[in-house]
């Protein structure tokens, strides 16, 4: 058997006094795509920076790449000696400057007199041709597409590893949660083209699913132990599931209606730039998923209503009321008892240098006004209550939102909408950057508001939070509505279909 | 069950990193007084040394607390020394040049402050410019202004009752000046703190988008900010006016930089990480501390912008490096 191209052994790391890592072992085979997972805070962020030489592991330790033992502490950079390549979720690619100068950017930097740009033109459609992706070379890399930027990264990363002798180790780190389904496929596929030419691949996620379909073994993180090494081929959803959480978690899906509501609101004659919807409701009690393609539009449908971004034309009718969209404002839909949850966490979302308390309470704070001011003990009770019933962890109101994991963030800027308890409850992707455990709980959160009646539109890109949260699909192609899916019709892969099967037959 | 929400035994016990943090700048202000009361033994370490500098400091303090507003609200307000000097110059011209009542010159000070503070909003706000090319501008239009109205000379003869109300009129043998800078901090403070408004003032300037899609009216607030600044600027006109009971076209722009380095380094100080209205008011007299302390030791007088100049630079980067890589207002 050959050289492993990585091998792990008693890997350790302390931070203060918290064990991010106590000791985890395994082995990526060469040539293999070798799956990483665990929940948020279970040691894999630590791992890659430990591997990167960011941090020095507790002593004891060993890692060897290709057999060659890694020096802790390493001096930066020189990772690339030891024929490993990093593409982390932030790319580091520069947006300003074209796909080329990205691409080349080793070669042109290191060069000490003028640049040789037909060399690296020729270099850079070599690179192209290799992998089977082509880009514009002189196109603004902050122009393209999110899942061409990741493209663009991990070809930069893998030719990275061609100047070394021998086969090389690229280690993904989340490179897929902002990419539509499409990216994924495609980065996917390039993958296959790297392992193909005989690299060995990290591939680093949260997502069970993605993990499943590339990797041809996966280890699994949990509390900065290995729970364990599976075979991907022969284990289950389940399997992985339960490795990453410790327990077998049932899929909860949502029990159907037996009467549909009363309607709640209805969006008309919506007609912008890509964005065509004569007509749109949503009922009491229900809710309604929003989903298609990257560019089908339907996640701007919770924007429009709210007001957050400027429409032309179309009514929305809440409540026995008729507001054209043109002149809503966030402030309005907010006194017609409307709460949208942002999928910009830290820019539109929470403010993440922010006390939590300060987050959760920003909507309420008039009814803390006392005779005194604000009642600052009676805020930070509410908070820490609010903390509790929410399940955020640590539950301490004072803590900056930054702090927190993202599920966790999720939970607080949830409950800061909720506490209205919202008759309309918009969701652009709830559970992005969440993890399994924590999903559950937003999921049921958002079950107990359209229980007691609420409407519930969630915009999503993922299939199977759609499937197990929503009554009724809309699924979106071409900025309009393509398919409607309701009751047992809702499954992944009927949702799957929606999206691709509309996609092509729209040509027509 | 005796067990109360909020478990977090760490809360409860004294934090010596959080208290040098909070505390660190009057602490060094302390040793600093002990050093130059060391160094320049019987003049240093008077009361009416003391009560000079609280003083003649005041309208920069009032500068730094109006600067303070529109920072925590995002924006800058670089017009705040020429708006001080505008307003005195105003009430000098009304009063002592056209013998118009000093309430009468008052009121078109604190009128003209709002004026400018609304020019600001309109062309920050509604214009969508970068507020510090905005205050740039309407600083330089404000100085031509003034030196128009003065003719490029100082205003003698000024109401003494102004005189009376910020000098002369004293309390426990300081000048009523510095009582109105704390009056100022007070309300700056129970603002920032306890009010509503406070908070989304805090939220617009950290958070514009969050703001916003909370339903705060992100566009009054930030007017709002601007106005109050140029208002209070006014206010530090006339506290100014009344110290030297004159109206002087020039020195008013020497009160901006200080206010800048009073209002970061406060910063970084009482609420770490926030721009507040104690720990502007605390800086201004420290780096008025360590200037006049300098000055008694005959240190030269181009030392004083050097050392304000320094100040402001070292007050950011000692920020960046305590709370490393933490978001603030800072920046």
């Amino acid at each position: 058997m050959s050289v492993p191209a990585l091998r792990v052994s008693g890997i350790a790391k302390t931070f203060g006094g918290a064990r991010a890592l106590k000791g985890i072992s395994f082995e990526v085979a060469a040539g293999e795509v070798h799956g990483l997972l665990g929940q948020n805070g279970c040691g894999k962020s630590t791992f890659v920076k430990v591997l990167a030489g960011f941090h020095a592991p507790d002593p004891g330790g060993t890692i060897e790449v290709f057999g060659k033992p890694l020096p802790f502490p390493m001096p930066p950079g020189a990772f690339r000696d030891y024929r490993m390549a990093f593409v982390h979720q932030h790319l580091g690619l520069v947006p300003t400057l074209t796909v080329l100068e990205n691409l080349r950017v080793a070669s042109i930097t290191a060069r000490r007199a003028r640049v040789n740009w037909r060399e690296e033109r020729a270099a850079a459609r070599a690179t192209f041709a290799r992998f089977g992706v082509s880009l514009d070379l002189n196109a603004r890399t902050g122009s393209l597409s999110q899942t061409d930027q990741a493209l663009l990264a991990i070809m930069r990363a893998a030719e990275d590893l061609r100047g070394a002798d021998g086969p090389g180790l690229l280690i993904l780190d989340e490179p897929t949660p902002f990419l539509p389904k499409e990216g994924v496929d495609r980065l996917f596929a390039l993958v296959r083209q790297v392992v193909g030419h005989g690299d060995s691949v990290i591939f680093i996620s949260h997502d069970i699913d993605e993990v499943r379909e590339i990797t041809d073994r996966a280890t699994i993180l949990r509390d900065g132990l290995v729970s364990g090494t599976l075979t991907t081929k022969g284990s289950s959803h389940d399997d992985f599931v339960e490795g990453i959480i410790g327990r077998r978690i049932a899929r909860s899906v949502t029990a159907p209606a037996v009467t549909r509501g009363r309607t709640l609101a209805r969006v008309t004659g919506v007609a912008e730039p890509g964005l065509d919807i004569p007509a749109l409701e949503v009922a009491e009690g229900e809710i309604l998923g929003l989903t298609g393609l990257l560019g089908s539009g339907y996640e701007r449908v919770p924007y429009l209503m709210f007001g957050a971004r400027e429409a032309t034309v179309g009514d929305l009718h809440m409540g026995g009321k008729t507001t054209p969209l043109r002149s809503m404002t966030p402030k309005a839909a907010i006194a017609q008892k409307m709460a949208l949850l942002p999928s910009d966490r830290p820019g539109a979302s929470g403010v993440p240098g922010l006390k939590v308390r300060d987050n959760m309470l920003l909507l309420e704070l008039d009814d803390f006004m006392g005779r005194f001011g604000l009642n600052l003990r009676a805020m930070g009770r509410r908070a820490s209550a609010l903390s509790a019933e929410y399940e955020v962890r640590p539950a301490n109101p004072d803590m900056r939102l930054g702090q927190l994991s993202g599920g966790n963030a999720q939970k607080v800027l949830l409950a800061k909408w909720m506490i209205r308890n919202p008759d309309l409850l918009l969701l652009d992707e709830p559970t992005q950057g969440v993890d399994v455990g924590t999903r559950q709980q937003i999921y049921r959160v958002i079950r107990d508001a359209a229980a007691r009646g609420a409407g519930v539109i969630c915009a999503s890109s993922d299939a199977e939070q759609l499937a197990d949260l929503c009554t009724r699909v809309l699924i979106f192609s071409r900025g309009r509505i393509a398919v409607e899916l309701t009751g047992q019709d809702i499954t992944k892969d009927s949702i799957a279909e929606a999206c691709y099967g509309h996609s092509t037959l729209d040509v027509a | 069950m005796d067990t109360p929400l909020s478990t977090s035994p760490e809360r409860r016990r004294f934090n010596v990193a959080d208290f040098t943090e909070r505390f660190g700048l009057v602490l060094v202000w302390i040793v600093m007084i002990a050093g130059f009361g060391i160094l320049l033994p019987g003049i240093f370490l008077s009361w009416m040394n003391f009560s000079i500098m609280f003083a003649t400091q005041s309208p920069g303090a009032v500068l730094a607390l109006a600067l303070i507003i529109p920072l925590t609200a995002g924006d800058y307000d670089l017009s705040v020394g020429a708006t001080l000097t505008l307003s005195a110059v105003t009430v000098g011209v009304l009063n002592a040049v056209m013998g118009l009542p000093l309430g009468v010159a008052v009121l078109a000070a604190l009128a003209g402050g709002v004026a400018v503070g609304l020019v600001n909003a309109f062309f920050i706000v509604y214009v969508r410019i970068p507020s510090l090319v905005v205050t740039l501008g309407t600083t330089s239009v404000i100085t031509g202004l003034v030196q128009w109205m003065t003719n490029s000379s100082t205003i003698g003869g000024i109401s003494p009752t102004l005189v009376n109300m910020v000098m002369r009129g004293r309390l426990f043998g300081i000048s009523y000046a510095f009582y109105y800078v704390i009056a100022i901090a007070l309300a700056i403070w129970l603002v920032f703190e306890f009010t509503p408004l406070g908070r989304r003032i805090l939220f617009v300037g950290r958070g514009r988008e969050v703001a916003r899609l909370s339903g705060i009216d992100v566009g009054r607030v930030r007017v709002g900010c601007l106005v109050a600044s140029a208002l209070l600027s006014s206010i530090g006109g006339l506290v100014y006016a009344g110290l030297l009971g004159a109206a002087d076209p020039f020195s008013g722009l020497n009160f901006l930089l200080p206010a800048f380095a009073a209002a970061y380094l406060g910063a970084t100080a009482i609420i770490p990480g926030r721009f507040n209205p104690w720990g502007a008011v605390i800086s201004v007299y420290f780096l008025a501390t360590g200037i006049t302390g300098l000055t008694m030791m005959g240190i030269p007088l181009w030392v004083t912008s050097v050392f304000n100049g320094a100040a402001l630079i070292l007050a950011v980067t000692v920020s960046q490096f305590v709370r490393g890589r933490q978001e603030t207002d800072i920046g």
